[in-house]
Order: structure tokens, then C-alpha cells, then sequence
């Protein structure tokens, strides 16, 4: 089971969205975002939900696994509606005791709740259609200009895909030590939170030195493999863009216009 | 030709205590002088910390010699610049499965060693597709290694070696972890990349069995080179070998025992078919 473990949310179908380079559902993520802040009123967010439904609808991932990121925004979500609500100064429609609520309260904690919820669909959205792999090497790719301020953009994204690697090998190491800690007694049900933290200790110790073992390891593998950082390294699967990819940013820029406009031409 | 020239190799390093003050130094190698022909079969026997792993990581510049040269296809270590250059000549395998495989995909992590090298992008799928064919894992090559069993996953890591098109492959001790039938699977691989390829293996080893089927087997000991010869020769040493706390193939063991309860068999019998051979011969 442990075996089978999937990263990361990934929903794994064949879909256009699926399909499409890493760079272009990066580059969708961020003008998203950006195009939920430009725009205010309900016609521009109506415009922004239709665009998300449509990639929603193209995209084929089943709407329950939005709504799964959102059950984690909730706190945020209802904090964020409440300050709104009652802080936000205007024509006043309800008084109780020190509480007011006026209009433009109401009005701006709606606003507020339907841009966090397309923030959190939106960029969820990139996470569900995309493998963490793909999501690395699209990372790589667009974020290659930083190297001009010495930023080590390949070896990041070396280190991420080899974590990615090992995140399955390390939950079956867990695993094994915590089987092989409970067949000496070791309890780690029982007992309150600090004692639950305590138990962990036997449980990480090993893990660690394990880690760093493996490390040591992979190092010395990947010396004998000639590895010798990005410097003139080729890729297997280069990520190059396909007709569909541009359309998608065509459709994309499309949307952004709009947007801009939009929020230009509406008071 | 000669592949990999070893002269007066020593490797000595340096032991800390807690408080990291220098306990003492370690020669972890002594004096190894030691040539290997291009194209053979060279297993490499030894109980633990008998230098044996030390001295095949030197051939590929993993470590570097304290005393003496190590010379592979022509190219000192010591005087190489940049030695992934020199790496791609000699690929190693490790023990462990796991800890050697670096992509999420199989074709991928076979790809892994030629992207070093700057293989370009439409040479790169041929070399993956021969080598996993090579290994006999083709059908596997979208899978994740994770799946895989421990024989697989160092096929995968020979197949990785194999698409750098290596002239040598080092294997440090590749079946340890490993079950019987990964055991065989891996053996009967190499064996076979020897005789199609030519390749030169250098096989480090403790399970005496691995290395009947070899041109030359030798004994490290201490750090030092003390047996060379055929599988044969060695392993007709008996006395010896349990000197340095190793045992012979258990035919091995079991004629030798009998010859000196007064049987006259052969010296040296690795097969249990050699054996049943020799013994018919008494019964005429």
C-alpha cells in the first residue's frame, strides 16, 4: 500500500489540461492569481468563474478534489468573512449592542470569500493535473533566468526530484523501525501529546541516521555517474512546447485582457 | 591489452575520536600491484574490511590513491582533471538497490548517466532502449522503481551503467541484499554483458559461489593481494582460504575433506556435476 503511494495530490487521467506543459499551468497558476486581484465587482469574478469551470471541465479531475483544499482554508476562510463583516465602515444595516454591519461590509467579505476560494481552486488546479516530477522540471525550466543572480535553480530542482524519490522509500523505512520498536515494547498510541512527541524520539533517531546513510549513498552513485552538476547536461525528455501550448496561452492571455479590461472599464 | 593498471596502490585514512583528535591511521590498502585484461572476468573475494571495496572504488576515482598509481583505459587518476571524463570508462554498481537509484521512472534513471555526459537528446533514447533490453527490462521502463524487486532494481542499475557504454563495470558486492533468485538473475546478467560486449568486469564479492565462473579470481586480505589465479588454482587453497576466515564452495569443501580421508580426487572441484564426475571415475 505504502508502495503505491501517491505525492502530492495528483489526479491521475488523460485530459488536455493533463497533457500540457508544466510551463503553461505555471504561468496559468500566476496570471490566475494576479487577474483575481485586478478584477473586483461580481461581474468580474463571474467572468474569472467562468474561465475556472471551463478549465475545471477540460481538466476531468472530479470537482470533490477542489473542494478537499478547501476544507483546510476553512479557518481562514470564515475569519476573513467575519473581520470583513464587522470592521469594514459604512451605510450600517444592522446594529446589536457594540456590533454593526454595514453594506459595504457584507459586500466586501463576499468578495473577499469568492477570491480565496478561486485562489485556492485555481492553483489547486495545477497541482491535480500536474506530476510532481513535471512540476519540477517546469520549476527548472521558467526559473532558469535566476541563475544570473547565482541562484542554483538545477540543483534545487535536482534535490527536489531526488526528495521526491525518496519520500516513499523513508514512509516503508518509518514503517519498519516503528515495527520493529513496538516488538520491544516501545508504545506509541497511548498517552497525551507530549507523550506521543516523546515516543517519537526512539523513531526519528534511526530514521536520521538511516537518511543520512542513504545520502552518502546516492552521492557516491551519482559521482560514479558521471554527475557533475547542470553544467552541459542533456534531458531525456526535454520539455518543449506543442501547438496546444500555445493555444493554451493565447486562451490564456485572452482571458488576462479581458480581465484587465474589465476592471478598467467597470467602476 | 591491459584495461586497468594498478601499481604499489596504497590508500591509507585517518581515524578520529569523539573529540575528533587523530586515534590512529588506517592502511586500508598495502601495496597492491595488480593488472587487468581487457575483456575478462575478474571476481574479487575477501572478508569484510579486507580493502576489497577501497580498491575497486580507486579504479573509477571514487578515492584516490595516498601511495602508488591507478591507470584505467590509459588515463592516470591522480593526473585527470575532471574525472567524470575519466568515470564514464568505468561504471560501478553498488550494494544497495535503493540507494543508487536517483529518478521517479525507469527510463529515466537509465538516462540518468548519458545526460551527464551530454549525450544529445535523440541519441539518448536509443542508448536507454538497448540498454534495457541488454538487462532484459524493456517491459518496465515507464514503471517506478519502487516496485521493483532488489534483482530488478540492480538490473536497472547495470542498464544505467550500460547506457554510458562503459569499456568497464565495477560491482561492489551487487548481490548482497539480495534473495537467490535476485542473486542469479544479476550474475547471470553480468556474465552475459561479458561475453556479448566484452566488457571487463570487475566482480567484488563474497559469496564464493559467484566467483567459479570467473577468468581470474583474487584474494584480498589485511589490504593485501594475497591469492591470483583461476578459480581453479584458488580455490584448491583450502587451508589457506580458512586462514583468512573464507570458506570455498561447499563441493569445494567436501572433496577436499574427503581427498584428505585418503579419496584420490582432483584438486579444485568448484561443480557438484564435476564432482559426481570424479566420483564415478573412482567406482571404475
Amino acid at each position: 500500500m505504502i508502495r503505491d503511494i501517491t505525492i502530492g495530490q495528483y489526479y491521475d487521467t488523460d485530459s488536455v489540461i493533463h497533457r500540457l506543459d508544466p510551463r503553461v499551468k505555471l504561468a496559468f497558476t500566476l496570471l490566475y492569481i494576479i487577474s483575481l486581484f485586478i478584477g473586483h465587482g461580481p461581474v468580474c469574478y463571474a467572468y474569472a468563474a467562468a474561465f475556472l469551470v471551463l478549465v475545471i471541465v477540460l481538466s476531468k479531475v472530479p470537482v470533490r478534489f477542489m473542494v478537499k483544499g478547501l476544507r483546510g482554508m476553512l479557518v481562514i476562510l470564515i475569519i476573513s468573512a467575519l473581520f470583513n463583516v464587522f470592521l469594514v465602515q459604512g451605510e450600517i444595516i444592522f446594529r446589536w449592542w457594540i456590533f454593526s454591519i454595514s453594506k459595504e461590509g457584507v459586500r466586501t467579505a463576499v468578495l473577499m470569500v469568492v477570491r480565496l476560494v478561486f485562489l485556492v481552486i485555481g492553483s489547486s488546479l495545477m497541482t491535480l493535473t500536474t506530476t510532481p516530477n513535471d512540476l519540477t522540471d517546469g520549476l527548472e525550466r521558467s526559473l532558469r533566468f535566476l541563475k544570473v543572480i547565482r541562484i542554483p535553480v538545477h540543483e534545487i530542482a535536482m534535490m527536489m526530484s531526488i526528495a521526491l524519490r525518496f519520500i516513499p522509500i523513508l514512509i516503508e523505512e518509518v514503517n519498519k523501525i516503528m515495527k520493529a520498536q513496538i516488538a520491544r515494547g516501545a508504545d506509541f498510541e497511548s498517552g497525551g501529546l507530549v507523550k506521543k512527541a516523546k515516543a517519537m524520539v526512539p523513531l526519528l533517531i534511526p530514521l536520521f541516521v538511516s537518511a543520512f546513510r542513504r545520502a552518502s549513498d546516492l552521492a557516491l552513485a551519482m559521482e560514479a555517474r558521471c554527475y557533475h552538476g547542470g553544467e552541459g547536461r542533456t534531458k531525456l525528455h526535454p520539455l518543449t512546447y506543442q501547438k496546444r501550448d500555445f493555444l493554451a496561452y493565447a486562451v490564456l492571455l485572452l482571458y488576462f485582457g479581458g480581465m484587465i479590461a474589465m476592471a478598467a472599464v467597470l467602476p | 591489452m591491459n584495461i586497468i593498471e594498478i601499481l604499489h596502490l596504497i590508500h591509507e585514512y585517518k581515524e578520529y575520536d569523539e573529540n575528533e583528535t587523530e586515534t590512529e591511521t588506517v592502511r586500508a590498502i598495502d601495496d597492491v600491484t595488480l593488472s587487468i585484461e581487457e575483456g575478462s572476468f575478474v571476481t574479487v573475494l575477501g572478508h569484510n574490511g579486507s580493502g576489497k571495496s577501497t580498491l575497486a572504488k580507486h579504479v573509477n576515482a571514487l578515492l584516490l590513491p595516498t601511495g602508488g598509481t591507478v591507470v584505467l583505459c590509459g588515463q592516470d587518476t591522480l593526473k585527470t582533471g575532471e574525472l567524470w571524463q575519466l568515470r564514464k570508462n568505468a561504471g560501478m554498481v553498488f550494494q544497495n538497490p535503493d540507494n543508487q537509484i536517483i529518478a521517479s521512472v525507469v527510463e529515466e534513471d537509465v538516462a540518468f548517466g548519458p545526460e551527464n555526459l551530454g549525450v544529445p537528446t535523440e541519441k539518448l533514447e536509443h542508448r536507454v532502449e538497448r540498454a534495457l533490453e541488454k538487462v532484459g527490462m524493456t517491459a518496465f521502463r515507464m514503471n517506478s522503481p519502487n516496485r521493483l524487486s532488489g534483482g530488478q532494481k540492480q538490473r536497472i542499475a547495470i542498464a544505467g551503467m550500460l547506457a554510458m557504454k562503459p569499456k568497464v563495470i565495477l560491482m561492489d558486492e551487487p548481490t548482497a541484499m539480495l534473495d537467490p533468485v535476485g542473486r542469479k538473475e544479476v550474475i547471470e546478467t553480468v556474465h552475459e554483458l561479458n561475453r556479448e560486449e566484452g566488457i571487463t568486469i570487475l566482480l567484488i564479492t563474497h559469496y564464493m559461489e559467484e566467483a567459479v565462473d570467473a577468468d581470474r579470481v583474487i584474494v584480498m586480505d589485511g589490504g593485501r593481494l594475497i591469492m591470483d589465479g583461476t578459480p581453479r588454482e584458488v580455490f584448491s587453497r583450502v587451508e589457506e582460504l580458512k586462514e583468512c576466515r573464507m570458506t570455498v564452495p561447499q563441493v569445494t569443501e567436501l572433496a577436499f575433506e574427503l581427498k584428505k580421508e585418503g579419496l584420490p580426487l582432483p584438486d579444485g572441484i568448484l561443480t557438484t556435476e564435476e564432482f559426481a564426475e570424479a566420483l564415478m571415475k573412482l567406482r571404475t
